[in-house]
This record gives C-alpha cells, sequence and structure tokens, in this order.
C-alpha cells in the first residue's frame, strides 16, 4: 500500500482514525454545547442556539440595562506611549512661563516652603495626570482647583514636561533619613496591602504613580486619610483607596515619615 | 553509526550548561521566597530570575536534547549520515544568539514577563526576538529530520521505518505545529508593542494563542522521554519491546491529541466560552490513552527482560531486575513521578476540579514532579547512555550515577509533594514573597521549608550530573561499539502504511486544532474593544 492510498475509505486506519476522532469530536460537541448549558438550572436559555452560543463564548450585550449614574467624577486620564514623549525646549519653556503662577505654593524651584508637594523632577506623566483630574473634578481643592480649571490640554503637558525637566532638589527642611518600615519594602500581604515601594520607588515604579522621597510629611499622611475615607477618589480603580483603607494609622504615620525624610538622590534612576 | 558526534555533543552541553545555570535560580528562588531566608525586598530580582529559569528551563534547554538526541536517532536508527550538517549547525547557532539576546535584558531587568510572557505585560523586544530565534532554529531541526527521513525511504522504499525515527519525527511535527500558537502571538501581537509600533494589546486572545503552545510543548517535552522508554531502557537492561505497532500508536496518539486542549490552561479565563473549555477538557482527558500504553508496553517489555533474566512468579520477576542498571533505575523513577504527577494532571484537566488549585503552588509543584521528574531524569538517562558513544570514553563510576539518580529522585519528590500540599491549602503562585510570622499562613512554613531543602537536594544532583559527564570526556578511550536501539518481540517486516508515515495523523492534528482553536480565535481578533492598554516593564 502507497501512501496514495493512505487517505481512502478503503484504508482501515484512516476510517477508524478519522471516524473515532470525528465521533468523539461530535459527543463532546453536544454535551458541551447543548447537555451542559441546559444542565445549569440558574442560567435560562431561549432556545438550543442561544445556549450553543452561550458554550461558545459570543459576546452578548445586554441591552436592558443602562449604567448607574456616577455619582463624582472619575479620572478620565488616558495615557499613551506618545502622550508626553520628546518635549521641545520651547514646551519645556513655556511651562517654565506658566509655572510661575504655581511658585507661591510649590516654590519657585519646585521645592515648596509650606506643606504642598516638591513638583521639581516629578515624572510628567503624574503632573500631567493630576492637572487633568483638577480640571475635571476628579479631585477637588480649594486652591489647586481653580488653578487647573482654566488650563488647556498644550497648557497641562508643558507645565508636566517643565516640572519633570528640572532637577530633583533636597527639601526645604531636610530630616534625618529613617529606616525602611515594613509596609514601605514588604506591604502586608495577608491585608491585600502591596509594598509602598513596589510603585512608589524604593523597589520599583509604576507609571502614573509619584515617586515620594522629600515629599512633606503632613501632606502625605492627609493624602492617605483622604483616600481612606474617600474623600479622595481620582485613583484608578480605587488602588490606593483600597490600600489606604487597609492601612492602620500606625502604618500610615510611618510611611509618611519615612518618604518625608529620604533625600531624592536614592529615587531609583529608572528612566 | 554517529558521524557528527560534535554536533550532538554540543547540543548536549549547551541544553546541560544551562541548565545548570538555570538549575541554581531555581534553587535560590525556592530559598529566598522560604521561611529560611531572608527577604530581598526587592521583588523585581524575584521575577528577573524567575523568567531566565522559565525561559531556560521551557525553550531552550529541553529544545536543545531533544534536537540533540533527534540528531543521534536520525544517524543511529537510519544507519546514514546527517543529511544537512551545515543546517544543522546554523540551527545551533541560532539557538546560542537567541539564548544570549533574549537573556541580556532579563538580566537587565527589561523582560521581568516570565517565560509564558503574561501580556498587557511588555518586556524588552530583544527578549522576544531572542525566543524567536531559539525557535526557528529549532524548526531547522525539525525539517532536517523530516528530510533525512524522506532520504532514507526513497534508499529503503517500502521498508518499516525504525521505531526511533518514526517517534522522532512525530515529535519534532508535533513542535513544529504547537510552537505556531507562540509564534502567532509573539508575531503578530507582542513585538509590535514591544517594538512600539503599537500600544494596546489584547491579552485574551494572546492567552488563547499561548495556550496553543503551552499544552503540547509539554509532549515535546515529553518525547525524548518516551523514546527513551521505548528504544533504550529494553535494549538496555536485556529486554525485548513488547510490541512495536503499540509504540507507534502511542506516538501517533501523542501528536493527535496533545494538541486541541491547551485551553485547560484557561478554565479561569472569561473570554473562552465554557463549551469550548468543555471539548478541551474531554480531549485532555483522550491523552491519558497513549501514556496508559505506554505505561503497560513497558512494564510488559520490562517483565520479557526479567523473565530472561530467571525471574519467576506473579510479581517475583520484579526482584530479577537489574536494579544496579542506572537505566532501570531512572525508568522506575520516572514512572512513579510520572504516576503521581499524571494523577495530579488528571484534577488539573477536570473543569471543575481545577477550580480548587487553579493558580496555586500545587500548579508549580504538577509540572516539575512531571517535567522534571519524570522527563528530565530520562534525560540524564539518555545521556548516561549516549555518552560513550559520542566521546569514546567510558562512564566509569556508575555508583556516582545511582546516586546521581536517587538525589534526584529524592529531591524531585521532597520539592513536589510540598508544594502541591500548600497549593490545596491555597498559597497562591509566582508570588515573590510571604509573610510567614502571618498566623494565617505560619503553618504552611514548614512545608515550605522542606521544599526549599527539596530544592537543594536537586541542586546537588544536578552538579553531579555535569560532573559525571565532564569527568567522562576525560575517562579511558574506549570502543563502544556501533549504537544500537531496542528490537521488539515481533519484528514485522512490514508496517501498514497509516503506522509508518505521519501524514494521517499530521492532518488529524491540524483539522482538531482548526475545529478547537478556530472559533475562540477568531471571535477575539474579530471583536472589538478587547484591547488593553501595554504595561510596560520598568517604564515611567
Amino acid at each position: 500500500m502507497s501512501t496514495r492510498d493512505l487517505f481512502t475509505f478503503s484504508n482501515r486506519h484512516f476510517t477508524i482514525g478519522v471516524g473515532v476522532i470525528a465521533g468523539i469530536l461530535v459527543v463532546t460537541g453536544i454535551a458541551g454545547f447543548i447537555v451542559l448549558p441546559f444542565a445549569q438550572p440558574w442560567v435560562q436559555f431561549a432556545n438550543v442556539w442561544d445556549a450553543i452560543c452561550s458554550a461558545a463564548g459570543v459576546p452578548q450585550r445586554a441591552t436592558s440595562v443602562t449604567a448607574p449614574e456616577q455619582a463624582k467624577r472619575l479620572s478620565e486620564v488616558v495615557l499613551t506611549s506618545r502622550t508626553l514623549s520628546r518635549p521641545s525646549q520651547e514646551a519645556i519653556g513655556r511651562g517654565a512661563t506658566l509655572a510661575q503662577r504655581c511658585a507661591i505654593c510649590h516654590g519657585p524651584t519646585g521645592i515648596s516652603r509650606a506643606d504642598s508637594p516638591n513638583l521639581a523632577g516629578q515624572y510628567a506623566a503624574v503632573i500631567y495626570k493630576e492637572l487633568h483630574d483638577f480640571r475635571s473634578g476628579a479631585r477637588t481643592n480649594a486652591v489647586m482647583s481653580p488653578f487647573a480649571v482654566n488650563l488647556t490640554d498644550q497648557e497641562i503637558a508643558d507645565l508636566s514636561n517643565y516640572y519633570a525637566y528640572l532637577p530633583r532638589l533636597p527639601a526645604y527642611h531636610p530630616t534625618p533619613q529613617l529606616p525602611k518600615p515594613n509596609i514601605v519594602i514588604y506591604g502586608a500581604p495577608m491585608r491585600g496591602i502591596a509594598p509602598c515601594g513596589a510603585c512608589h520607588g524604593s523597589l520599583d515604579n509604576k507609571t502614573g504613580s509619584p515617586w515620594l522621597e522629600g515629599q512633606s510629611e503632613a501632606y502625605m499622611k492627609a493624602q492617605l486619610q483622604a483616600f481612606a475615607s474617600s474623600e479622595r477618589r481620582n485613583d484608578i480603580s480605587q488602588q490606593m483607596r483600597n490600600i489606604a483603607r487597609a492601612m492602620t494609622p500606625q502604618e500610615i504615620e510611618a510611611a509618611a515619615a519615612y518618604y518625608a525624610s529620604q533625600p531624592p538622590d536614592v529615587v531609583k534612576a529608572v528612566d | 553509526m554517529l558521524v557528527n558526534r560534535k554536533l550532538i555533543l554540543a547540543h548536549f552541553w549547551l541544553a546541560f550548561a544551562v541548565f545548570g545555570v538555570a538549575l541554581t535560580l531555581g534553587a535560590w528562588q525556592m530559598f529566598i521566597r522560604s521561611p529560611i531566608g531572608t527577604w530581598l525586598s526587592n521583588p523585581e530580582l524575584y521575577y528577573r530570575s524567575l523568567t531566565a529559569h522559565g525561559t531556560v528551563m521551557g525553550y531552550v534547554f529541553p529544545t536543545l536534547v531533544a534536537m540533540g538526541f533527534g540528531y543521534a536517532i536520525s544517524e543511529s536508527a537510519l544507519e546514514q549520515r546527517l543529511v544537512g550538517v551545515r543546517w544543522a549547525w546554523a540551527g545551533f547557532w541560532l539557538i546560542v544568539i537567541g539564548s544570549i539576546m533574549a537573556v541580556i535584558p532579563i538580566a537587565l531587568g527589561r523582560a521581568s514577563v516570565l517565560y509564558t510572557f503574561y501580556p498587557p505585560l511588555i518586556g524588552n523586544v530583544f527578549y522576544y526576538l531572542g525566543v524567536v530565534l531559539v525557535v526557528v532554529g529549532s524548526w531547522i531541526w525539525v525539517a532536517l529530520m523530516s528530510v533525512n527521513l524522506r532520504v532514507w525511504r526513497k534508499a529503503h522504499p517500502g521498508a518499516p521505518v525504525p521505531l526511533a525515527m518514526y517517534a522522532n519525527v512525530a515529535g519534532s511535527y508535533l513542535w513544529a505545529w504547537t510552537a505556531v500558537g507562540a509564534a502567532l502571538e509573539l508575531l503578530l501581537q507582542i513585538i509590535p508593542v514591544a517594538a512600539g509600533l503599537k500600544n494596546t494589546i489584547d491579552a485574551g486572545l494572546a492567552r488563547v494563542f499561548f495556550s496553543w503552545t503551552l499544552h503540547a510543548i509539554v509532549y515535546f517535552w515529553l518525547m525524548p522521554t518516551y523514546i527513551a522508554y521505548y528504544t533504550i531502557v529494553p535494549r538496555a537492561i536485556g529486554g525485548l519491546v513488547y510490541s512495536d505497532s503499540m509504540a507507534r500508536i502511542s506516538f501517533i496518539l501523542f501528536l493527535v491529541v496533545a494538541m486541541p486542549i491547551g485551553m485547560h490552561h484557561t478554565f479561569a479565563d472569561p473570554q473562552v466560552g465554557a463549551g469550548f473549555k468543555f471539548i478541551h477538557s474531554a480531549f485532555t482527558a483522550l491523552v491519558a490513552l497513549p501514556t496508559l500504553l505506554t505505561v503497560f508496553t513497558i512494564c510488559a517489555s520490562v517483565e520479557i527482560a526479567a523473565r530472561l533474566r530467571g525471574g519467576r512468579g506473579l510479581f517475583g520477576w520484579i526482584r530479577a531486575l537489574p536494579w544496579d542498571n542506572p537505566m532501570m533505575l531512572a525508568l522506575a523513577f520516572s514512572f512513579v513521578m510520572l504516576g503521581f504527577g499524571g494523577a495530579g494532571g488528571l484534577i488539573n484537566m477536570s473543569y471543575q476540579l481545577d477550580a480548587s488549585i487553579h493558580n496555586t503552588q500545587w500548579i508549580t509543584g504538577h509540572f516539575h514532579l512531571i517535567f522534571g521528574g519524570a522527563i528530565v531524569i530520562m534525560y540524564f538517562a539518555i545521556a548516561y547512555d549516549l555518552w560513550p558513544h559520542l566521546t569514546g570514553r567510558e562512564l566509569i563510576d556508575v555508583r556516582l550515577i545511582r546516586t546521581q539518580l536517587w538525589l534526584w529522585f529524592i529531591g524531585m519528590i521532597v520539592t513536589t509533594f510540598p508544594w502541591h500540599w500548600v497549593g490545596i491549602l491555597g498559597m497562591p503562585r509566582r508570588m515573590a514573597y510571604f509573610d510567614f510570622g502571618d498566623p494565617a499562613i505560619a503553618p504552611q512554613a514548614l512545608s515550605v521549608t522542606f521544599s526549599a531543602i527539596g530544592g537543594f537536594i536537586l541542586l546537588t544532583s544536578g552538579i553531579m550530573f555535569i560532573v559525571i559527564l565532564a569527568r567522562g570526556m576525560r575517562a579511558p578511550r574506549v570502543d563502544a561499539g556501533p549504537y544500537r536501539f531496542a528490537i521488539a518481540v515481533h519484528q514485522s517486516k512490514t508496517v501498514p502504511v497509516a503506522l509508518n508515515t505521519h501524514a494521517l495523523w499530521v492532518a488529524l492534528m491540524i483539522v482538531l486544532t482548526i475545529t478547537n482553536y478556530g472559533y475562540p480565535i477568531l471571535n477575539l481578533a474579530l471583536g472589538a474593544g478587547t484591547s488593553v492598554p501595554a504595561v510596560y516593564v520598568g517604564a515611567q
């Protein structure tokens, strides 16, 4: 028998091989697409075709249900790899001009002399997101919101690029460096808290998370408390709210004090 | 007739060298994650190591063993010089270049995505290009195996293809087709994103593509082991293969049903329909069939050896087996591990039982027991058996070989059994750190500690293995004679064309892939709004 005779029904191996495989396929198909869907008493199907489509994973749109209205605004910022790529010198210059009105709180060199965040050398994506959120109302602050409300997209991008361009400077009132507390380095796995350092530097950085070294202790503490009470809600998918809610007051103190005590030159170089 | 011994030795040496490095990383990972190690305070380093361990153990090491062993089979079973030696070297160097290309971004922390890629996580593009080069290098081997068999057939029209070569080519075809899934994922989805041409990716579709590769790749890893069961072990212990046809049927069954079953890896994925999950689950059950056939045939072949050696009684013959023969020992260990691992696998493939262990340490325990245990211990056996024929020197220290095999067996059991256990208790996999001080998981600390100790036993055994082979390169010269494979009790003069060629079974494999994967892939590929933004490793 030559290879040519392999694919004919007169070849026993072909008939049996194909027959058995086809048989198994048909039986498992009937079981998986018809019998088992109907065996679930908690699911209702209009007809057999409906059951088959469901088992095949055909996407179904629930037309009768409308999404509930959001009582409060959520962050709508979308970052792509092109959003803030390669700022021109002109863009940074425009940002510097615009930043003059920020200097009263955030300092002329981007280092705050009050308890506002230091912005010098902060990641552009972070400033970009927060300004957008202040503008849209996803984040509100009595002082900051009026500043942000009239900014254009271009101005926000320029400001972000300007502050990212500034050198990272020590805090206005540096304090002695503290050792890493557990919450920063280990998190609390049993309470679902990832280490602070996994996103905010010290261990690793994730897009959209600020580096925190040298920030005001009072500011960071206030923000964690605002996340915990859901007063602040512009974090994506409640990432920070879920963490802050599970943190103990002592952990909030320890994390804020630790980051405030760090000089900015320990920020992990990832960019 | 082993002519291109340098080629085969190069494949084996590279395989075992990278194996040694990855094994060390594995032991370190077990230690650092266990209560006896001090936590690194840097999960990124852990995942970097894990990516290197998986990439080497999953892609580079078994592929090189299969290739080296494949060339040895082609030359010795067909008794003809390897056709396309230059191409074979080109394939080898592609793997070398690909491995280096992949390892550099991993070492720099730019590709800590694990060997299973896990989009939307995206690493450095050179990592993926390196993996592609490794696969392309192995495809050259696939083509060469096919070409060599064709050349032999022309010279021997109608003659039965030697079993070892028949199985070897079946394994190469399985690999060629199963690698297509990951290749599609890499070329169409991941590499365009990693190269910056796109910034969103359909992670669900990527997972379906990867499942195409991920399960059948296990059977590709398994092929050299099964070939050794059938064609080396009976000869090495002085027996005969119980049935040549049964062996061929097992290999073609692997070819047909190893492929369309990968979705049991996606039981918890919402983007795949439940009906397809059920079909894949049912076909996964079928894949137990060739393994059961093999266990039966090999036990029968071993019994033949025992009875030829004067064994008597219903079970008394077991005592008559040559237990001091490393090959016998390796086979027995391999079967025990295959038994436990296979039983665990039946739980993984059951749609409902899987829910209790999905993504737990049970899974890690399972695939280490099957791959690292049952499969790799036979890779050791293959190397020991082939070494004198490749080097022309004797492996003198049989005691050391036996100790090495024992240690590997004990190490693997000590490592994987507690792993399974903590998995049942709910310990998740792919975690860099566990706080064993917490009362909720403190009771698991003991099991994890045992597991880590097992890791070091394995490392010891692995080092011994490399030392034995290295010493074998300097041992006194000896003429090992031609390399032979086991023969069957009834060595038939003719074999039915279906069991002498692969066409029918390759066709069935492709058809089943289309029936079982076609709709889910099209559904995801054509559906709108299924892509998510990519998450770049180390990006800010």
